[in-house]
């Protein structure tokens, strides 16, 4: 118990809390468009490989930081429009499709790493993102290093989150596309089109989602690994429902589950660690992702229209 | 532009479409093997003969086939009642586990023809109980079971390496994580003498029969179809939704876990953590090609069983990486699904 208080007052974990939840909050945010204009997307675990991939691949040949993050940027839309263009005019299924764009992505992903770095068994490394400390701010103890001490990609994973909760909900776009997720009839009689303002949604957040990636090799690893991504996709999506599809609670849950992420780290660094197996504590993201699941799911806040093609001939 | 229904589809659209998929399927690969460097035609040469260009190589891909048809029809099944199961994964290493659990002395007393079954039968019970939670929270609480099975499968594969290093760890495996050898009375028989080729692919074959006839002859089957179309409707003509959600869980969860079981007492003789290649994610795209239909399941994972193996072969050969199977499988899960939607409906434009 006392190892756990000190842990918890101590600078660095806060900081690598911050950290871990800097990629889930900017994938997040991404699902959270999507399912706000009603379109559930699973590609986001192969989106999220492909964006990390794409910006470390972009500085490794010689692009500067923020190219590369806008590089990985618009390799995540091109992959969004793919999803969109299956799930909105034609309707497909969006847990097929979205499987299918996360084993695409994933395996364009591999092949791509290979055809550039054949033979290659460790990875090259590049210079990442270095943290920016924020003068006087950076000095307050315990938040000064987690809020203030950070690279500016997490800076702008927080300034995102608001810009999308103002975009969301004090902007007649916002508005629209809130409606086209619980009512997408009404916001076609408002003429207003519904495919462009869903496409829209998965597209934008398909590129978000590859920001989240690229955070993980240009922000956090400074190289790219196969299955680096690790499921953090599907937890985002946990984290949507946790967070109830609004971004404050959202991002307030990719913060709660960082926390406890880092903790199990540090945990097993105590004498703890020596007596359970490391795999228990590997699997207290997965488990918390499912009692969120669980915890959250009385709430009927999901969009009406989730998962529901909108066909205009239909009615 | 939107959709309409075509009342009557004519063969050639009925075919025209889902063949112009796989022709540009095949064209994208061709793009991906030049990239690479390679001849496009050379490629997808090496790709046939290493999938099927010998008695050997056929066998093989027989052998990769067994257990994508196992977890072919554990989809299929799942997904004909809508019944998201993306946890094939999970089930399958917890078919594994239980015959490893079971095979290596435990039951040394039984003869083979007592104890192989009894293995098979309790994999099944473990992947079935393994799907059945995330179904009861869905069923019970609305949890949507896209996310929890994907979770589990996470959650498995850690208890399983878990395992491998603790208790069920082999003195003998130089410091390996894998599990100790199974008794030869626990082992499937070969097929083929000397050949790989083992029982498990006569029990995937027999279990394909078994699933089409409980979907073309029993209630079970009309409920789950039911279920599946409409499940608003289904409780409004009295079928007990949950219930049959339930049971769909059950058969799905058993069909993927006896993947794992064919795996371990067919191919490998142990449990070690890359017995899978994501089997059960395979299983999807080998459910999805088959249209959800068994009998097809059958055909689309020998198909696509073909593929890894030819892709793996070929990039012995070539310097094309052998991730462009994965590339052809995802693009033609794509391009098919929309292929057969278009052989229904018709692009309208306004």
């Amino acid at each position: 118990m006392d190892q756990i208080i000190d842990i918890l007052l101590s600078a660095s974990f806060w900081a690598a809390a911050v950290r871990i939840a800097s990629p889930l909050i900017f994938a997040t945010l991404g699902e959270l468009i999507c399912e706000r204009a009603g379109i559930l997307n699973l590609g986001i675990e192969g989106i999220m490989v492909l964006g990390a991939f794409a910006g470390w691949m972009a500085v490794y040949s010689g692009a500067g930081l923020w190219t590369g993050v806008a590089v990985a940027m618009g390799a995540g839309m091109l992959f969004g429009l793919l999803h969109a263009t299956l799930t909105v005019p034609f309707g497909l299924s969006q847990h097929v499709v979205g499987l299918g764009i996360t084993l695409l992505a994933t395996s364009v992903t591999y092949f791509a790493y290979r055809l550039a770095l054949p033979e290659v068994t460790s990875p090259p490394r590049i210079e990442p993102f270095q943290p920016l400390e924020i003068p006087l701010l950076s000095e307050i103890p315990l938040i000064g290093p987690a809020l203030f001490a950070q690279t500016p990609l997490t800076y702008l994973a927080f300034i995102l989150a608001a810009v999308v909760w103002i975009v969301l909900y004090r902007s007649p776009l916002g508005l629209a596309l809130r409606a086209v997720g619980e009512n997408p009839g009404a916001v076609e009689a408002q003429g207003l089109s519904v495919t462009a303002l869903r496409m829209g949604a998965v597209i934008v957040g398909s590129g978000l989602m590859a920001v989240g990636g690229a955070f993980l090799t240009m922000s956090a690893f400074s190289s790219f690994f196969f299955e680096m991504v690790n499921g953090r996709g599907w937890i985002c999506i946990a984290l949507v429902v946790f967070g109830a599809w609004k971004p404050g609670k959202a991002v307030l849950g990719a913060l709660l589950f960082a926390a406890f992420d880092a903790l199990q780290v540090r945990l097993q660094q105590t004498g703890l660690g020596a007596e359970i197996p490391y795999q228990v504590f590997l699997m207290i993201p997965y488990v918390l992702s499912i009692l969120a699941l669980v915890l959250m799911s009385r709430r009927a806040e999901v969009p009406a229209a989730l998962m529901t093609p909108y066909n205009r001939g239909d009615r | 532009m939107r959709l309409e229904p075509v009342a009557n589809p004519t063969l050639a659209r009925s075919l025209g479409f889902p063949a112009g998929a796989l022709a540009l399927t095949v064209v994208i690969a061709s793009g991906l093997a030049l990239l690479a460097g390679a001849n496009p035609f050379e490629t997808l040469g090496l790709i046939l003969k290493g999938a099927a260009g010998s008695k050997f190589a056929l066998l093989e891909t027989l052998n990769r086939a067994t257990p994508l048809i196992f977890t072919g029809l554990a989809v299929a099944v799942a997904f004909r009642a809508k019944l998201w199961n993306i946890g094939a994964e999970a089930q399958f290493y917890a078919g594994a586990l239980v015959a490893v659990l079971l095979g290596t002395g435990a039951l040394g007393f039984l003869p083979w023809y007592l104890l192989i079954p009894l293995m098979a039968l309790a994999a099944m019970l473990a992947g079935a109980l393994l799907l059945l939670g995330p179904v009861m929270l869905k069923v019970r609480l609305g949890v949507d079971e896209v996310v929890t099975t994907l979770l589990l499968n996470f959650i498995m594969l850690l208890f399983v390496s878990m395992l491998l290093e603790g208790p069920l760890k082999d003195p003998m495996g130089m410091g390996w994580p894998k599990s100790e050898p199974l008794d030869p009375a626990a082992r499937l028989p070969r097929l083929v003498d000397g050949l790989r080729l083992h029982w498990g692919f006569g029990v995937a074959l027999i279990s394909a029969a078994v699933i089409w006839v409980i979907q073309a002859r029993t209630t079970l089957g009309y409920e789950i179809r039911a279920v599946g179309l409409n499940p608003q409707a289904a409780r409004f003509a009295g079928i007990p939704v949950g219930a049959v959600l339930v049971k769909t869980a059950l058969l799905s969860g058993g069909l993927a876990a006896l993947a794992g079981w064919s795996e371990v007492a067919g191919l490998k003789g142990n449990l070690t953590l890359d017995i899978s290649p994501g089997f059960g994610y395979t299983g999807i795209i080998v459910a999805m090609l088959a249209l959800l239909h068994p009998g097809a399941v059958v055909i689309s994972a020998i198909f696509v069983a073909g593929i890894f193996v030819g892709a793996d072969s070929m990039s012995r050969a070539a310097a094309v990486p052998t991730y462009i199977a994965d590339i052809l499988l995802a693009t033609a899960l794509l391009l098919m699904v929309l292929a057969i939607l278009l052989t229904r409906f018709r692009v309208v434009r306004g």
